[in-house]
This record gives structure tokens, sequence and C-alpha cells, in this order.
């Protein structure tokens, strides 16, 4: 059978792969495995769906949770439920629900978490002895991370800024930022069916506005639109004290930071709360029964609490079960650096990653008015009524 | 009269054999060209009539196949606003990097063509951004860029300058993405100037010196008309290279912020592989091979005229 997964992180991923289906096959030697890798999300998405369109669809492979409506609209994926067997239910139930969620629709499991991530805030515990402030404690809530954004804020005799309080990107895929924005203002961006969302409820607009008031009325955040790639970078510079990022950086920034560091839940305002992001493992249409079978078995095995634990270690993305953190692999690693276990204590309060029909489509619609606001082109509220529209246009036809 | 005729005429009995010998004339000629046939065929003329076909049916999903809708994809895509802002930005950059790039790779080739000391070192300098992938290009220049501690930012703090956002701010964006092209595109027309310029025979300096012609006179009376036939290459290329360099768009503002740098085939890039919508990418590219076609005909018809070809 063969099996595409892509690369979004840091660190010798192919090797990791390719390892672990070495050790699976090993262990199954009816089975043989054809790793494949197929480039960032992005390519490999596409690979996939041009490998389904021209008739040679891999059996298994690894991509965005929230491409789960495009592989069920192209009618190119089958679901989990009837392959995995009797205990198919109890398998589905070992997962964090917040993975979960971004995996089953319409009363079916389409995809198994394997390299899932949340946002956390990163902070520099230096920069915040340095402006007076307790180094052990991250901002709890919005008004505290306004507050001591403020006090981290350094700027030279000319008046230019040389050190931001916060930096949240905002290229590329601002809306899963902003879930962490509108996450904790106790609103959800899309309904469970993907075929309706809710830009414009004021919560939105709030939490948008806040966004914006940090560079334009606080003057703690740089202004314009900030880069995904470079802000690991910025911090590890100490160009920000604080930053926004997928946990999958805690590795990167653990190795290169000259500084100690922090690791939080993002800030609260009427609640707690992060979307969770990254991959799922998926089935193709066109496998026999017997290929549905090792599929089943290789997902199973590469989702098993102890390569779970290997993978997050190896990786730095979130164990995607419990069982997982009750390993003595797990527990030595977190034992030995706390800050591996704030993305699993954050699940609690996550949600799904903003995932629609025409999903793309819908993100560039949300991205875009995004973007107007960070560059004050548009008002929050406007931009958020522009987004709803367009979204309302591109999912008609889903009722 | 040629020589096959006139021995045809001669001896009929030989006719066959002449016959024969063009027959396996043309195969042989053929036969020559066939790869080039079999690639250009298989690569670009019939992908283009498909995509021509294509461009009329609608997007195939899953199980809906693909049926007949006329001119529904164009009438959608007059309609698609950011279609409309990605035309225009493609102007602006197109108006905006050719006439810089080909200036000053006239300008650097004239340069490196007289006897500057190092100019060897010079035209391997000038030549290095054409070497280096876009995609690298885009990396160097992201960190040009960068906020703060990038090298532009860096040196404007020497001078008492603000920070800058430059690729995220909708108003910089485009002019900062055309600069990265300019200097990309330069070095790599450069080569042809100076190629150009090494090939007018030096009796013609010779002979205007003893006229007592001013530099500017020969430059403009000898030099400029022969460069001409280069002057129409360079500019083909690099109306097609407008359209189609899109590499450091993707690395460094991936048509952000708001489709401030959204450019046709970034868009055609979109509709295409992130939104899957077939029916739409396709009329966008007939439209953006029509535009392409359009402009090398107009560039022909216009600027063939004035090229004095030896």
């Amino acid at each position: 059978m063969t099996f595409y997964y892509p690369v979004a992180v840091g660190g010798p991923v192919t090797k990791i792969v390719d390892g672990m289906v070495a050790e699976f096959e090993k262990a199954h030697p009816d089975v043989k495995v054809e790793a494949v890798y197929s480039g960032s999300y992005q390519d490999t998405i596409a690979k996939i769906l041009t490998a389904v369109k021209g008739g040679s669809a891999p059996n298994v492979a690894v991509a965005l949770s929230t491409d789960m409506y495009t592989l069920i609209d192209e009618d190119a994926v089958l679901p989990f439920d009837e392959a995995a067997g009797a205990d198919a239910k109890a398998w589905f139930a070992s997962f964090y629900p917040g993975f979960m969620a971004n995996s089953q629709t319409g009363g079916k499991t389409w995809g198994i978490p394997f390299q899932r991530s949340t946002i956390v805030l990163y902070w520099n515990k230096e920069a915040f002895k340095e402006a007076g402030l307790d180094p052990e404690k991250a901002p709890a809530t919005w008004t505290e991370m306004r507050e001591m954004a403020a006090k981290l804020t350094k700027r030279d005799a000319n008046g230019n800024v040389t050190r931001w309080g916060v930096e949240i990107p905002s290229s590329g895929f601002p809306y899963w930022l902003f879930q962490g924005l509108t996450t904790p203002n106790g609103v959800e961006l899309m309904n469970a069916a993907g075929n309706k969302v809710a830009f414009d409820k004021p919560e939105v607009v709030e939490a948008l506005q806040y966004w914006v008031d940090l560079s334009v009325k606080d003057k703690v955040h740089p202004t314009g639109i900030v880069e995904w790639g470079t802000t690991p970078k910025d911090f590890l510079e100490g160009k920000t004290a604080m930053m926004w990022q997928t946990t999958g950086n805690l590795t990167n920034v653990r190795t290169n930071a000259k500084f100690p560091f922090g690791v939080a839940m993002l800030p609260a305002n009427k609640r707690r709360g992060s979307p969770t992001g990254g991959g799922n493992f998926y089935m193709f249409k066109g496998s026999n029964p017997d290929q549905q079978k090792a599929v089943v078995e290789f997902v199973k095995w590469m989702t098993t609490p102890e390569r779970a634990a290997q993978w997050s270690i190896a990786t730095g993305y979130v164990a995607v079960s419990p069982a997982a953190f009750e390993t003595p692999a797990m527990k030595a690693y977190i034992a030995e650096f706390p800050a591996a276990a704030v993305a699993r204590d954050q699940l609690a309060h996550a949600v799904a990653e903003l995932s629609t029909h025409e999903n793309q489509r819908v993100a560039k619609a949300l991205n875009d008015n995004l973007q107007a606001a960070l560059t004050l082109a548009k008002t929050p509220a406007q931009a958020m009524k522009d987004a709803q529209a367009e979204a309302d246009r591109i999912l008609k036809p889903y009722p | 009269m040629t020589d096959a005729t006139a021995d045809a005429a001669v001896s009929p009995t030989r006719r066959p054999a002449a016959r024969r010998r063009a027959w396996l004339q043309s195969t042989e000629a053929w036969l020559l060209l066939l790869p080039s046939v079999v690639i250009f065929a298989a690569f670009t003329h019939i992908p283009t009539v498909r995509t021509l076909i294509d461009s009329f049916f609608s997007t195939p999903k899953g199980a809906r196949p693909a049926r007949f809708v006329g001119l529904d994809n164009y009438e959608a895509l007059v309609a698609d606003p950011i279609f409309w802002k990605s035309l225009a930005n493609n102007a602006v950059y197109a108006a905006g990097t050719i006439p810089a790039a080909v200036g000053l790779a006239l300008a650097m080739a004239l340069w490196v063509n007289g006897r500057a000391p190092g100019r060897a070192l010079l035209r391997m300098a000038y030549f290095t951004p054409t070497v280096l992938p876009m995609i690298a290009v885009g990396n160097i220049w992201l960190f040009f860029y960068t906020p703060d501690y990038g090298l532009i930012d860096q040196i404007g703090r020497l001078f008492g300058f603000a920070a800058g956002n430059w690729l995220g701010t909708p108003s910089t964006a485009l002019p900062a993405v055309m600069i990265v092209a300019i200097w990309k595109e330069a070095g790599f027309f450069m080569i042809f100037y100076l190629a150009a310029l090494q090939q007018i025979p030096p009796e013609l300096r010779e002979a205007a010196t003893i006229e007592g012609a001013s530099r500017f006179t020969f430059f403009r009376r000898v030099t400029w008309p022969l460069l001409m036939p280069v002057t129409l290459f360079v500019l083909v290329n690099a109306v097609i290279n407008a359209f189609r360099t899109i590499d450091h768009i993707f690395l460094m503002t991936g048509g952000g912020p708001d489709n401030a740098t959204n450019v046709l085939l970034f868009h055609l890039y979109e509709t295409g592989f992130k939104f899957w919508d077939q029916g739409q990418a396709t009329a966008l590219t007939m439209v953006l091979v029509g535009l392409l076609a359009l402009l090398a005909l107009v560039q022909f018809l216009i600027a063939g005229r004035g090229v004095h070809y030896r």
C-alpha cells in the first residue's frame, strides 16, 4: 500500500517516519508500505487530489484535518468506521475530543489524529524581569496581556521600537491565529456541518478590534502584517517579548533560545481557548478490503500511545491520546521539560480549526478581510461583514 | 531550373529514383523534427487545446462529472473582484519592472563592456542574481525587508529613518516584490546586451572617432540601432517573465496583504490548486495565454518595424 505524508515543521521528520514505517513492516511481514514524502501540506493535498483524479490514489495519507470536507466533496476518502471493525468506537474514543472535532462529521469518522498542534504563548523571562514583571507569570487574560505588553515594549531615543510587547502572526493563515482570539471571546466561527460560518457576530468583531487595537491604540504590536515564518526568529532575537505560535515550534525554540523562556496557554477573556491544528490520517477510495484492513492496522500502529509519545518528543507535536501522556517516555520528558504539557492542558479548552466545505476559499475570504482590518484598509466591523457575505456566497451550494 | 528537374527532363528513367530520394529526404527531415514535434504537441499544443475545451465545462467534483456550461466560467471571472485586482496588480508589476530591468541591464552591460578595472568581478556580481533560484532570491530579500533587523531598516536607522513593515503594508508590498524582480531580471538581460555589444565591430568606433562623433552620438546613432534586435528579444522575454515569475510572491507575501501583491498567475494557482475550481482556472489560463499572445504580437508589429537585422 502507498502512504503519502507531508512535513510541516523543522527537524529530520522524513527519517523519523521512515524509521517508524520500517518498524511497522518488521512487525507485519505481510504488509508492504511505500512511504512517499509529499512536500508541504499544500503540496500534499494537491498531489493527493491529482492522484485521485488520475485514478491512482494513495491508500493512506496524512493531510490537514481541515481538508476533511474537501476530500469528502471530491468523493476521495473512506470513513474508518466500518474498516476498523468491532472496536472502532473504543478506538475513536481513545483520542482527545478536541482533535476528533476536526475528524468527524455526519456521524462518520473520516480522519485519525496524527500530527496535531495548538497555538500557545511563548514568553521571554529575561525581558519580563527587565520590565519589572514576574518572570514566572504569563498573562492570563486579555487585559493582562495588553498591560504587560505595554511595559515590555521598548523604544530607543528616536522613539523607534526596539522590542515589541507581543507578536501575533497574520501572514499565510491569519484565520487560525484569529481563532485564538475568537474562541476566548466565547464564539465559534463555524457549525459542525461545515456549511455555515459566523464571521459577523459582535463577539468576532470585538476579537478583531482587540487585535487591531494592540498595534494601533496600544502600540505594543507591530503594524501591518506580521510574518508567520519570522516570528520565531523575532522571539529568539529578542525583538518581541511574547509571541503566539504553534507548539510545533517548541523543539526549535528550546534548541535555539539563549534566554529562559516560558510556554503558556493563550490568555483568556470570557473563557480559555485555542483552535487545534495539524494533520490527520485519511483512507482513500480504490483500496480493496485487504488494503483497507492493512491501512487500519497501520494507522492504529502509528497512533499507539508509545509511538504517539515518541513522535511528540521528536517533533513537538501534541501526543494525540491521553494514554500517550501516561507512557514512561512521555512522563520522563515532561518531568524534564514541563512546557511540553501546556498544549495538552489547553486541549481541554480547544475547539476545531476553521473547516468548511470549499475550505480554502472560505478561509481566504476571512484571511483577506482580517488583513484588510489589520492594515487599516477596513474597520473590523466592515471587514467581518464582507467576509461573511463572501463566505455565504461560497457556501450557498451546501445547504 | 534546378538540377533535379534538369536531370529528370534529360532522362525520364531516373525519375523514380529522384522521387525516392526526395521522399527519403523529407522522411529524414520529419524524423529529425519528430522529437521536438512530439514534445511540443504533448506539452504545449494538446494541453492548450484541452484547456480551451475545459474552459467551457464546469468543474468535475467527485461523483459529479463536468458538464458543458458555455461561457459561464468567463462570466464568473468577470464578476470576480480578485481577478480584476490581480490584473491591475500585474499591469503595475509589468509597467514597473520591464523598463527598469531592461534599462538597468543596458546600463550595466555598457559599464562592464568598457575597460573598467575589475570588470570580470563586476560582470560576475551583476550576473549572480540570475543563477540563483527565485525561491532563494525571495528568501534573501525576505531578510532585507524584515522589519527592524532587516538590512534595509538597519541602514535606514543609521540615517534616523523609522523602521517600516515593507511587505506587510499594502502600499509598499507590491513595489517591494517588484524591486526583487528587477534585481533578478536585470542581470539576465545584461548577458544578452553584453553579447550584442561585443559583436559590434571596433572599426565603427574608430570611424566615428575619426569623424569626431561624441560618445552620446555614437551610442544613439550606432550602438542603439545595432542593439534593436536584442532589445526586441529582451522585451518579449521581459513581458513573458512579468506574467510568469511569481515564485518570490509565494514566498514573500503569499499574494497578501489583502491581495495587494496578488498577480494573475498567483490567482490562477490559487483557483486551480487551492480551491480546485478547474473550470474557473482554465478560463483564467485562456485569458493569460490570450493576453501574452496579444502582447507579443503588438511588440512584433510595432517594435519589429524599428529593428534592423543584419
